[in-house]
């Protein structure tokens, strides 16, 4: 199961970067990988579809955003895991 | 060129159906924000706004107007009314041949189109009433102003989103001091709190759950509001032959576009539309004493903002004042710079400057005097109203005290 979240994740994040699955790494930021605001907005929404789920997620306080931390794609991937294990309980 | 003034000026948001009202609760610091009483307000994550509570459009309307009329429609008919009585303009006889109607709404009805698409998707009505396409159109209210004034001279509605009333009282200025009209009824109307409005806006997930903060650190996003202002622009000779009470000149306006990103703001783009506006009206920067922001209480909007201010007036961004009345009747929208400019003539007219209520924690990108949650006594010349829509389009106008 977890390595399900994390390979539907890094699909979403490769198709919104236009990379190949394989060049994006857990360690990589969103800016690394090319994702601006509006990107990272429409990442979440794919996610929340993906795994019909709903993230917090507010565009004004990224960084204080506890639940949902946006710093890596491995960050991404463990909130979203922690998501669905709180929200399909 | 023709002088141009506002002699009338007419309301209805969140704060009061009219301008007295929305004048006490400027000096009050009053917020019209509050909890969103609209159908299926449960499946929304976003359940605050600016809403105009206790309307009953049937203590205003009859039953054949009413159904032609959309919210948006109704608001900006009662402002006008309002404006238009303040006036005392009469466009019955040849007057009304040299004036026109521009308005600013970025979605007209909305809320025709929401309970529309509810009767046929949810409800699977396969009939919608005859009126739907004339009641949502963007240019129904700017047309039953036109009838219900005989206004027959140029008349149209732009749409550039939160910028669309500045647009629109920019134009209907121009017009009037390049003399292709007497008068213009002008101004901006927006009522897009119903399901769908809400929930296309919270999937930007720019908006607030709990209060519109502009400037101050721990601001979290936008808030939503509804309602409309209405002026009427004259011809600064024509009024003052007919002895009206001029409210305040318009003496600048200043349009330009970002060219650079559909949902990000440009401090360059603020800044020469912020300039432009100076420049048309001959000023310099520091006859400017107040400054209606955009504010509208995003992280990416009020540093921009800021920014953009610092970089045109230089030192005499630290004196001017620049408040967001957004934190009390929330972001308009479409109709939001001509709700706004009521805090500018209440600056000019009254020497009251709205403050910015909501104001927490001090935010060093926003390092403006920016009258944190209690108006101020200010005796103040020249004042600004500055709207930046998304899409990048920039409208600022420039007003003097008369």
């Amino acid at each position: 199961m977890p390595n399900e979240v994390r390979d539907r994740v890094i699909a979403i994040i490769a198709e919104q970067a236009v990379l190949d699955v394989a060049d994006v790494k857990p360690e990589a930021t969103l800016e690394d990988l090319g994702i601006d605001s509006l990107g990272l907005v429409e990442s979440i929404f794919a996610i929340e579809e993906a795994f019909d789920i709903s993230v917090p997620f507010n565009a004004n306080e990224p960084e204080q955003n506890a639940a949902f931390d946006i710093s890596t794609v491995g960050s991404i991937i463990a909130a979203v895991e922690q998501l669905v294990v709180e929200q399909k309980a | 060129m023709k002088r141009v003034v506002i002699t009338g000026a007419g309301t209805v948001n969140a704060l009061a159906q009219d301008v007295a009202g929305t004048f006490a609760a400027f000096r009050e610091g009053r917020s019209g924000i509050g909890e969103l009483d609209i159908r299926d307000v449960e499946r929304l994550s976003i359940r605050i706004g600016g809403q105009v509570k206790g309307w009953d459009p049937e203590a205003h309307f009859n039953r054949q107007q009413i159904v032609l009329f959309d919210r948006f429609t109704q608001f900006t008919l009662i402002a006008a009314k309002q404006a238009i009585l303040q006036s005392g303009l009469n466009f019955d006889g040849h007057l009304g041949y040299e004036a026109g109607v521009v308005l600013g709404t970025a979605g007209g009805g909305v809320n025709t189109w929401d309970e529309n698409y509810r009767a046929v998707y949810e409800e699977g009505k396969n009939r919608v009433h005859p009126f739907v396409v004339p009641k949502l159109m963007n240019n129904a209210a700017a047309s039953h102003i036109s009838m219900e004034f005989n206004l027959r001279g140029p008349s149209f509605t732009v749409a550039t989103a939160c910028a669309s009333s500045n647009h629109a009282m920019g134009l209907a200025f121009q017009m009037i001091r390049g003399g292709s009209a007497k008068a213009i009824v002008t101004g901006g109307s927006e009522s897009m709190l119903c399901f769908g409005g809400i929930k296309a806006w919270e999937g930007l997930r720019v908006m607030s759950k709990d209060a519109c903060r502009p400037f101050s650190a721990n601001r979290n996003g936008m808030v939503q509001g509804e309602g409309a202002a209405i002026f009427v622009f004259e011809d600064y000779e024509h009024a003052k032959a007919r002895g009206a009470d001029i409210l305040a000149e318009v003496v600048g306006f200043a349009m330009t576009s970002d060219a650079a990103d559909i949902v990000m703001p440009s401090k360059q783009g603020a800044a020469r539309a912020i300039a432009g506006a100076l420049k048309d009206a001959g000023l310099a920067g520091d006859q400017v004493g107040y400054i209606n922001a955009h504010g509208t209480g995003t992280a990416a909007n009020d540093k921009t903002e800021c920014a953009a201010v610092a970089d045109v007036f230089g030192h005499h961004a630290d004196k001017l004042m620049i408040s967001s009345t957004k934190s009390m009747h929330g972001h308009c929208i479409g109709g939001t710079g001509a709700v706004e400019l009521l805090a500018c003539i209440l600056a000019l007219r009254e020497g009251v400057i709205a403050p910015t209520i909501g104001y927490e924690e001090p935010d060093p990108e926003c390092a403006l005097d920016v009258v944190p949650n209690v108006a101020r006594e200010a005796k103040v010349d020249v004042v600004l109203s500055n709207a930046f829509a998304f899409g990048g389009l920039n409208a600022v106008l420039a007003l003097r005290r008369i």
